[in-house]
C-alpha cells in the first residue's frame, strides 16, 4: 500500500531500485490447510522488514519458500533478481538463513562449524581460517571458539548461528524468529547485531511474533494472519491506521474488571480489549470528550483507577484491531 | 554475557564476495571432513558400534560354539566373517540416525540454502559409513585373530572380504537414509531399523548353518541376502569364494543403490517436510 513511499527513497540506479524480495500470489497448501494464501511482498534493498503474526500464521512457511527450502504451489517470487523456482542455486549464492533452530553442528566446535561452511562456500586453506577467525572475532567467540556448541549459551549459538550466514556477505539475510527463547539481554545482543547488518548494507528480512521486536527494528511490518497479508506499512503508519485516541485504563482492583468494560461499553463504541495480565482496558475513544466522560462514569460507579491515559495504539492493540481479535500475539513473559 | 556493541560490529563486518564455486566433489569432501570431525568429537558412537559384535563374538564362541560346531576354535572360524556382516548391516542404522538427528536441527535447511552440489551431504554420511565399518571390522578382526582366528586365504582374502563388506554396507545404508529422512526421531530410525534387521540377520547363515531348520524357514535363509553376503565373505576369507558368490552377495546392494539412491535425492528435493 505505500510501496511508492519507499521507493523514492533509494538510489535511481537499477539494481538498486530493483527490490531484494519481490513475490506475487504465494501460496502453500499442506493438506488442506493453505499455510500461505496468496501473499504479496516488496521488500526494497537495504532495510529491515519485518513479517509480523501470530503463531501459525504462515510466517516460516512464507520465509521458506522465499529460502528455496519449499516450493510454492502458486504464484511467483524472486530474491535479488533471481526466480525461486526456476534459478534456485542462483537464489542461494545471493542469500543466508537463519532458522528458528540454530542450524549448527553441535558436535562440532564454533571454529569447525564456520570452517565447515566457509569452506563449502569454496574458501580454501588459509583463507578458510581466516574468514572463520575474522567472524568469531567479530561476534566476540573467540574465547569459545574451541569448545563444542553444544556447550555453548541460548545467546552465543543464535550469535555463532548469524555468524554462520555471514560467511560470505547475503544480499539478503533471513531471519526466522532470530530472539525467540532467548534473555533479554541476548535479545539486545542480537538486536544490536541486526542493526549492525542492516548498517553495512545488508537486507534483512524477519518474522516475529512479538511487537516490540518488529516495532524496534523494521523500517517496514507486514501483518500476517492465517496465511494472508493484512496490513503492510511502518509502524507509525499500522499505527495511525488503526486510529489515535487510544483510552488505556489500569485499574486498582482487577476484580472489578467486569463491571468497568460494561460502563466503558456504555460510553465508547470501540472494542473493549483486556490486556492478558487482566488488569488493564484500552478502547478507541473517538474524542477527548467521549473519554473523559467515560473516566468520569468509571469514578462515579466507584471504581478506583491505578492510572489512565489517553495516547496512540501499541502494535498489540493495532495487531488485535486487524484481526479482529482472533490473533494472540506472542507475549513475553513477566520482566522478560 | 558480553555486550556486543553494533559500531565495533559493523567496523569488523567486511563485505565478502563468494570465492570461485567449488566442485561437487570438493563438497563431498567437506562432508567427509565433517564426518571424521564426528569421530574426533564423539568417539562414544564407537563404542556403542563395536560392543554388540563383541559381545557376540564372545558369546556365541564360547558359549555356543562347542554345542554347535563341536569345538569354539572350530565355530570361531565359522563365526567370524558373518559377524563382520552383521556389524556393517548393524552399522549402516547409525547414518540414519544421524541423518535424523541433523533433519531435526534444522541443520540440512542451512545445508539445503547454501549454493551446493545437493547430494554431497549424503557422501559424507557414506564416508562416515565406510570409516565406521573400516573400524568396526579392523577391531572385531583383531579380536577373532586374538582368539584363534585363521583366515585361510591371508591379506589378499581379508582385504578382498573387507572391500565386499564396504560395498554391502554402501548398499543398506540407502535404507537408513530413507528412513532418516521420513522419520523425524532418531531413536524411531532405531528401532524401525533394527525391528527391520533383527530376523534379516538371525534367520541368516550367520550364527548356525541352516540345515536343521524348518523347510520353509531355510527356503528363506537361502535367498535372504545377508546370508548371500556371509557365504562370499567367508568364502573370500577362506580363498573358496566363486566370483558367482561375490555377484549374488552384490545383487541386493546394488538393487538397493539403484532403487534407493533416486528416491533419496527425491525425498531430500521435495523438501515439503
Amino acid at each position: 500500500m505505500n510501496d511508492a513511499v519507499h521507493m523514492t527513497n533509494l538510489q535511481s540506479r537499477d539494481e538498486r531500485t530493483l527490490p531484494a524480495v519481490s513475490a506475487r500470489g504465494l501460496v502453500k497448501r499442506f493438506g488442506e490447510l493453505r499455510a500461505v494464501d496468496g501473499i504479496d511482498l516488496d521488500v526494497p534493498r537495504g532495510m529491515i522488514f519485518a513479517i509480523l503474526g501470530p503463531n501459525g500464521a504462515g510466517k516460516t512457511t512464507l520465509m521458506r519458500m522465499l529460502a528455496t527450502l519449499l516450493t510454492p504451489d502458486d504464484g511467483s517470487a524472486s530474491v535479488m533478481g533471481h526466480d525461486v523456482i526456476a534459478a534456485p542455486h542462483d537464489v542461494r549464492a545471493s542469500i543466508a538463513m537463519t532458522g528458528q533452530f540454530a542450524s549448527l553442528d553441535e558436535d562440532l566446535t564454533g571454529r569447525e562449524n564456520l570452517l565447515l561452511l566457509a569452506r563449502l562456500w569454496g574458501f580454501r586453506g588459509r583463507s578458510a581460517k581466516d574468514r572463520a577467525d575474522n567472524l568469531l572475532a567479530a561476534f566476540e567467540l573467540s574465547d569459545a571458539a574451541g569448545r563444542q556448541v553444544k556447550t555453548y549459551s541460548g545467546g552465543m549459538r543464535r550469535r555463532l548461528d548469524i555468524a554462520a550466514s555471514l560467511i560470505v556477505t547475503p544480499g539478503v539475510l533471513f531471519l526466522d524468529e532470530p530472539t525467540t527463547g532467548l534473555d533479554p539481554n541476548a535479545r539486545q545482543s542480537v538486536w544490536r547485531m541486526i542493526r549492525a547488518l542492516a548498517d553495512s548494507g545488508v537486507t534483512i528480512l524477519l518474522t516475529t511474533q512479538y511487537l516490540d521486536e518488529a516495532d524496534q527494528l523494521a523500517a517496514r511490518i507486514a501483518v500476517i494472519d492465517k496465511g494472508r497479508k493484512i496490513a503492510e506499512g511502518t509502524s507509525r503508519e499500522l499505527k495511525a491506521a488503526t486510529g489515535s485516541g487510544f483510552l488505556h485504563v489500569a485499574l486498582a482492583d482487577p476484580a472489578r474488571l467486569a463491571e468497568a468494560e460494561a460502563i466503558l461499553a456504555c460510553h465508547l463504541t470501540g472494542t473493549i480489549q483486556r490486556s492478558p495480565e487482566g488488569a488493564q482496558l484500552s478502547v478507541m475513544a473517538g474524542s477527548t470528550d467521549a473519554a473523559s466522560q467515560a473516566i468520569a462514569a468509571l469514578i462515579a460507579a466507584r471504581i478506583e483507577l491505578a492510572d489512565f491515559s489517553m495516547g496512540s495504539p501499541s502494535l498489540e492493540e493495532v495487531f488485535f484491531a486487524l484481526t479482529g481479535g482472533s490473533g494472540r500475539l506472542g507475549k513475553r513473559e513477566k520482566g522478560d | 554475557m558480553t555486550d556486543l556493541s553494533s559500531a565495533a560490529l559493523s567496523a569488523r563486518l567486511e563485505m565478502v564476495a563468494p570465492p570461485k564455486a567449488p566442485s561437487a566433489f570438493s563438497n563431498a569432501l567437506v562432508f567427509g571432513w565433517r564426518a571424521i570431525l564426528k569421530f574426533k568429537h564423539v568417539p562414544e558412537q564407537l563404542f556403542d558400534l563395536v560392543m554388540t559384535p563383541i559381545m557376540f563374538t564372545l558369546l556365541f564362541t564360547f558359549v555356543f560354539g562347542g554345542a554347535l560346531a563341536g569345538s569354539t576354535s572350530a565355530y570361531l572360524q565359522f563365526f567370524l566373517p558373518g559377524i563382520l556382516v552383521q556389524t556393517v548391516v548393524f552399522n549402516a542404522v547409525y547414518s540414519g540416525m544421524g541423518l535424523s538427528t541433523d533433519l531435526g536441527k534444522g541443520l540440512f535447511d542451512r545445508f539445503r540454502s547454501l549454493p551446493i552440489w545437493s547430494l554431497a551431504p549424503f557422501a559424507g554420511l557414506m564416508v562416515g559409513d565406510v570409516l565406521r565399518h573400516l573400524i568396526a571390522g579392523a577391531i572385531i578382526l583383531t579380536i577373532g585373530l586374538t582368539l584363534g582366528y585363521r583366515p585361510e586365504a591371508g591379506i589378499p582374502g581379508v582385504i578382498a572380504a573387507f572391500a565386499l563388506l564396504l560395498a554391502v554396507g554402501f548398499g543398506m545404508g540407502w535404507i537408513f537414509i530413507v528412513l532418516g529422512l521420513l522419520i523425524r526421531t532418531p531413536t524411531t530410525v532405531m528401532t524401525a531399523g533394527f525391528t527391520f534387521l533383527f530376523p534379516l540377520v538371525f534367520a541368516s547363515n550367520i550364527m548356525v548353518e541352516p540345515q536343521t531348520m524348518p523347510g520353509w524357514l531355510r527356503a528363506f535363509v537361502d535367498v535372504n541376502p545377508v546370508s548371500l553376503m556371509t557365504s562370499a565373505i567367508r568364502g573370500l576369507m577362506a580363498g573358496q569364494a566363486s566370483l558367482n558368490d561375490v555377484l549374488m552377495a552384490l545383487l541386493a546392494p546394488a538393487l538397493l543403490t539403484l532403487l534407493l539412491a533416486p528416491v533419496t535425492l527425491w525425498l531430500y528435493r521435495r523438501s515439503d517436510r
